[in-house]
């Protein structure tokens, strides 16, 4: 008798924990999958309503499609002075510029920093730290006044010049960081087999260091490919217009009726983002991780 | 180690052993150092010489000492733009920032499917500053807007939120706030470097959930709060695109989205009064640089570093 009611009230305090234990993980789920939707809500339905007819934009605020269009795409593509593909070339050549100028000088800087020794390293390194705070609007004024006497306006020579010189400090700082990860012994032996500081750097570090490589690929992929304030800054004339620009420039030429093509160019231009965020996450998050900016 | 870390702690290291090589050190950081002078070193001496001049890009610039200086002190767009960027960033910021920690912690309890919801939430950190989502913006917080017709569906009467001046900022900070993901994930990655050997002890010693987030999370997870606010702090500083679109380039409402960042762009580039325009560049460098420097002394007192 005793010892059943004693075995009862043991079960009965396991069971109420157990019962618990087992809602509360339903219960973040339920919350977390929630706020998830929540937030993400608004672009999911930008997608859907650019794949329906007309101004349903006003209308509709579920995300079912009855009617599948592609009407918008095909509007808005044709919209502007010049059809979209020119504004994505003109973006892709951006990027392309900038990634290669980013690889490439910042690496060699980073080399510099992490595995050299050479007098006044530790001035230009917290310089180095400092720049990546800098906000750009302080050089910008006389940025754009030698540039326009240069006869760059209207090129991406503004845009991606800085880049091949390094511009970018916060990729610097990234792959010092990871190139102090990797051991120094591996360069002492390549040393010892007779290689120069170029040639460790290009045989031994660089090979090494693809994952730093591959992360300032995609974020300067992503950031340039967002970027808005130089780009409006730079490129005036329509035939250079990069795609946020001409975004930028749908917008104030269209009334709403044309929301629905408006939508469309907009998830045609996000789908570069996005690809690159599903490819590369793994990289943005490490990247991001180990040295927390944006 | 963060790059703020790094700044604080150059001066306690020793050199290597290796020897001195001057010429491939230099030239290794050839292309930084021309980019220094030329990009940024340069144009900053420049700006600031601007600062002191009359300049429209077609006339030589002309000295006038420190009327652009005095001007700002009298300009009321100016100061109206610096109260909209300040109720920006100080309201913006620190809701971010808490709902970033919210989930970060939520999330590093070993929820299943942790990674699948650390990349929903960081996604719009990466979309948030594309004029793709301004336009959406635009869309969902107009008069006819998403918010509007779902506020529809339940019976609730919207409002043009962009169009109002009182609600057309608050659209601005929900946007910055939505981008909470970035600090969510720098965060997750300092969340796991506390040892799980604290939280155990302190469970046996009866701590609730809340004691150990209040005793434990937080205090050690202080230098990465410190890092993140920094940070969100120089970035909401300088948004731009997200009030120059949502705005149509205008600011408006009323001045009432016109951040410091909109009026100088204005300034410098719609009326090319480059000399007034590089004065105000210099005067927001001067704020950032106040608040970072605020930042650093106020860490002092609530700033906890384990080692």
């Amino acid at each position: 008798m005793t010892t059943e009611t004693l075995q009862r009230s043991v079960t009965a305090r396991r069971t109420a924990p157990v019962t618990w234990s087992r809602i509360r993980p339903l219960v973040i789920h339920v919350l977390l999958a929630g706020s998830a939707l929540v937030m993400l809500y608004p672009v999911i339905w930008m997608v859907v309503s650019s794949l329906r007819p007309g101004n349903e934009i006003f209308r509709d605020p579920g995300i079912l499609i009855k009617d599948l269009r592609i009407e918008n795409y095909r509007v808005g593509w044709h919209a502007l002075t010049e059809p979209f593909t020119r504004y994505l070339l003109n973006s892709a050549v951006v990027v392309l510029g900038s990634i290669l100028g980013n690889l490439v000088s910042c690496s060699m800087a980073a080399y510099a920093f992490a595995r050299l020794e050479f007098a006044g390293k530790k001035f230009w390194f917290a310089i180095m730290l400092l720049s990546i705070m800098l906000p750009i609007h302080v050089v910008i004024v006389p940025q754009y006044i030698l540039f326009s006497n240069l006869g760059w306006i209207n090129t991406v020579l503004p845009l991606i010049v800085p880049k091949l010189l390094a511009t970018d400090a916060f990729f610097v700082f990234l792959m010092v960081q990871f190139i102090r990860g990797i051991p120094r012994e591996l360069d002492e032996a390549a040393r010892i087999d007779g290689c120069g500081k170029a040639s460790i750097f290009g045989r031994i570090i660089l090979p090494l260091m693809v994952p730093a490589l591959a992360t300032t690929t995609i974020f300067t992929f992503i950031w340039t490919w967002n970027d808005f304030f130089s780009q409006l800054i730079y490129l005036t004339d329509p035939h250079m217009y990069t795609v946020p620009v001409a975004l930028r420039s749908f917008v104030d030429s269209t009334s709403s009726s044309s929301w629905g093509s408006m939508f469309a160019m907009s998830v045609v231009s996000l789908v570069p983002v996005f690809l690159a965020f599903l490819l590369g996450q793994r990289f943005l998050i490490k990247g991001i991780a180990t040295t927390g900016i944006k | 180690m963060s790059a703020l870390g790094e700044l604080g702690s150059l001066r306690g290291k020793k050199p290597a052993g290796q020897k001195k090589d001057n010429l491939a050190g230099y030239l290794f950081l050839a292309p930084w150092l021309l980019g220094l002078f030329l990009i940024t070193i340069g144009p900053m001496v420049a700006s600031l010489y601007l600062s002191f001049t009359d300049y429209n890009l077609i006339q030589a610039p002309q000295w006038i000492g420190l009327e652009n200086f005095t001007r700002m002190l009298s300009d009321e767009r100016l100061h109206n733009s610096l109260r909209v960027t300040f109720t920006y960033v100080f309201v913006s910021v620190p809701l971010q920032l808490a709902i970033a920690l919210l989930l970060a912690v939520v999330l590093d309890r070993g929820v299943r499917g942790m990674a699948f919801y650390r990349s929903v939430f960081y996604l719009p950190s990466l979309l948030g500053s594309s004029v793709a989502i301004a336009i959406l913006w635009r869309q969902v917080f107009g008069t006819t807007g998403l918010l509007n017709q779902v506020l529809d569906v339940f019976g609730i009467e919207g409002k043009g939120w962009i169009s109002d001046p009182s609600t057309a900022l608050g659209t601005l900070v929900v946007l910055n706030v939505w981008t909470f993901g970035s600090p969510m994930v720098i965060f997750l990655a300092g969340l796991r470097q506390i040892p799980t050997m604290y939280y155990e002890a302190a469970s046996v010693d009866g701590a609730g959930v809340l004691r150990r987030f209040f005793s434990i999370t937080l205090p050690l997870l202080t230098p990465i709060l410190f890092f993140n606010l920094v940070l969100q702090i120089i970035h909401a500083f300088q948004s731009f695109t997200q009030a120059f679109v949502v705005s149509g380039g205008s600011g408006g409402p009323s001045d009432s989205t016109m951040f410091f960042t909109l009026y100088l762009y204005d300034r410098g580039f719609g009326n090319f009064d480059m000399g007034y325009a590089s004065a105000m560049a210099w005067f927001l460098l001067v704020i950032i640089g106040v608040f970072t420097a605020a930042n650093f002394f106020a860490s002092k007192y609530w700033v906890f570093y384990d080692d």
